[in-house]
């Protein structure tokens, strides 16, 4: 225990790199992964491709082997650019897929009539998307939406793997350093990730209730 | 295509629609080729030109045995790893599913709070303890936290699946006389299991492609083989081509297991 009240200040910086990737990556990924769904969904074909290939190609490569590229294999390109906005990148590319998918569900989730109707009295696909699709899709979305930033939540993790010190790398060194107390170090960590991902949690039974209602 | 969300395209949008696919194609593969140029063209890095990326200098590795040796022995690791990793999963997870649909709160509560605590943490997390506290060696370290994760979701998925069965099916069986416990294996858990199929075989995918965490805990898989122990024993020019074979035999994996998976599913629906 004495092990963790001392390390505290570096724990809570490793929590504060986890918050901000999360935050950063998460903004970043709903807005590629809403252009990526809307694209899907349009009527060009050739966008529909574009967005298919780009989400089956991330969601099949696995997390680790896109930041391989962004950490190892950009730099050996000749580009320098920090490991963060890197590693922020590749969370980002990696994240944006299983956002689209989420969204794509709620697309699906609404019902056909609104669609109908709204194209019968006139509307072009801009417009149905803007005004009628869009506002239910977002709001049937949001709980797997909010299960896509647990995932992204525990995915940062990965970061830690990658010269970027979060949690999980904090808590590696701490365990090294410690070594009589690395049980209690890990458990500190773990209790740090159960902070954001149960809060999400919360978040998302609330928000499902409130829905229910709503319908 | 067809789609509600539009009406199907007359002649002047079908026109409209080809231009823009046609000028998005272009401009595609216009900043393709500029990027396959940048990448195939000699650079000069502190005073020495370093050849291409596509300069056969880079790729001759790809004719050696030693180096397909050497990846045949990460496709194993993953593979090896991925494989036990599912089998203890789905046994957990029917453990897991049964001990969460007990009648006793003795029994449903702590279960409840320890699946809530494996899910909420990261895999690494839970590598990186089996890894420094119980000091098993990589591999335990790797099969231990994908089993006791993708068991814990796998669990939640069964029991859904046992919820979702009609009444009448677990009442038959107790009254044909099977015990409660013969009742759920003999009775319940086929039709759980075929219902979710799906779900279940997803998340075995993710599975297999969270075996490359093993990466970052130090265990053999391919990434670790190529991206480390191939490109430092070849020297570095070797990373970028590296990569891409890497990437190859990932999504080689991937997509046929996917598409087992799907097979799968549509013969067990």
């Amino acid at each position: 225990m004495q092990a963790v009240i001392d390390n505290l200040p570096l724990l809570l910086e490793g929590f504060g790199m986890t918050l901000l990737l999360l935050v950063v990556s998460g903004a970043a990924a709903l807005l590629i992964g809403v252009v990526a769904a809307v694209m899907r969904i349009s009527p060009v074909p050739s966008l529909r491709w574009v967005a298919t290939g780009y989400t089956e190609l991330l969601r099949n490569t696995p997390l680790t082997l896109v930041f391989a590229f962004c950490i190892f294999v950009v730099p050996s390109l000749g580009v320098r650019i920090d490991f963060l906005p890197l590693a922020l990148v590749a969370l980002t590319a990696y994240t944006s897929p299983f956002v689209a998918e989420a969204l794509r569900s709620g697309f699906n989730g609404v019902p056909v009539g609104q669609a109908e109707a709204a194209r019968s009295i006139g509307l072009g696909f801009g417009q149905i998307l803007r005004l009628v699709i869009l506002p239910q899709a977002l709001r049937m979305s949001v709980p797997p939406l909010i299960n896509v930033l647990i995932a992204l939540t525990k995915n940062t993790s990965v970061a830690g793997g990658f010269f970027i010190v979060e949690l999980v790398a904090t808590g590696r060194q701490l365990a090294n350093a410690n070594g009589n107390a690395v049980i209690e170090i890990l458990l500190a960590v773990a209790i740090l990730y159960l902070v954001i991902t149960v809060t999400l949690g919360l978040v998302a039974g609330r928000v499902e209730k409130g829905l229910r209602v709503l319908r | 295509m067809t789609s509600v969300l539009y009406d199907a395209p007359g002649p002047r949008a079908r026109r409209l629609s080809l231009v823009v696919s046609l000028v998005a194609a272009v401009v595609l593969l216009a900043l393709f080729g500029a990027l396959i140029a940048a990448l195939a063209a000699p650079r000069v890095s502190g005073g020495v030109t370093v050849p291409g990326l596509f300069d056969p200098s880079r790729w001759d590795i790809f004719g050696e045995a030693t180096t397909w040796r050497a990846i045949w022995g990460g496709v194993v690791g993953t593979l090896s790893a991925a494989g036990l990793a599912a089998v203890l999963a789905i046994l957990l997870g029917m453990v897991i599913s049964l001990l969460r649909s007990a009648r006793t709160r003795w029994i449903t509560v702590p279960i409840t709070i320890v699946l809530e605590f494996i899910r909420g943490v990261p895999v690494l997390l839970m590598m990186l303890f089996i890894l420094l506290v119980l000091s098993t060696g990589q591999y335990w370290a790797v099969v231990g936290a994908l089993a006791l994760y993708n068991g814990a979701i796998i669990g939640e998925a069964l029991r859904a699946g046992l919820d979702s069965l009609p009444r009448g099916q677990r009442e038959a069986g107790l009254s044909i006389g099977l015990s409660p416990l013969r009742t759920r294996l003999a009775i319940e858990f086929p039709q759980a299991f075929r219902q979710m199929t799906p779900i279940i075989v997803a998340q075995l995918v993710v599975l297999l492609k969270d075996t490359s965490l093993g990466y970052i805990v130090g265990y053999s898989d391919i990434l670790r083989v190529m991206m480390n122990n191939l490109s430092s024993f070849y020297g570095n020019r070797y990373l970028f081509s590296l990569f891409f074979v890497c990437l190859a035999v990932y999504l080689v994996i991937n997509f046929t297991v996917s598409f087992i998976a799907r097979y799968l599913s549509r013969r067990l629906a």
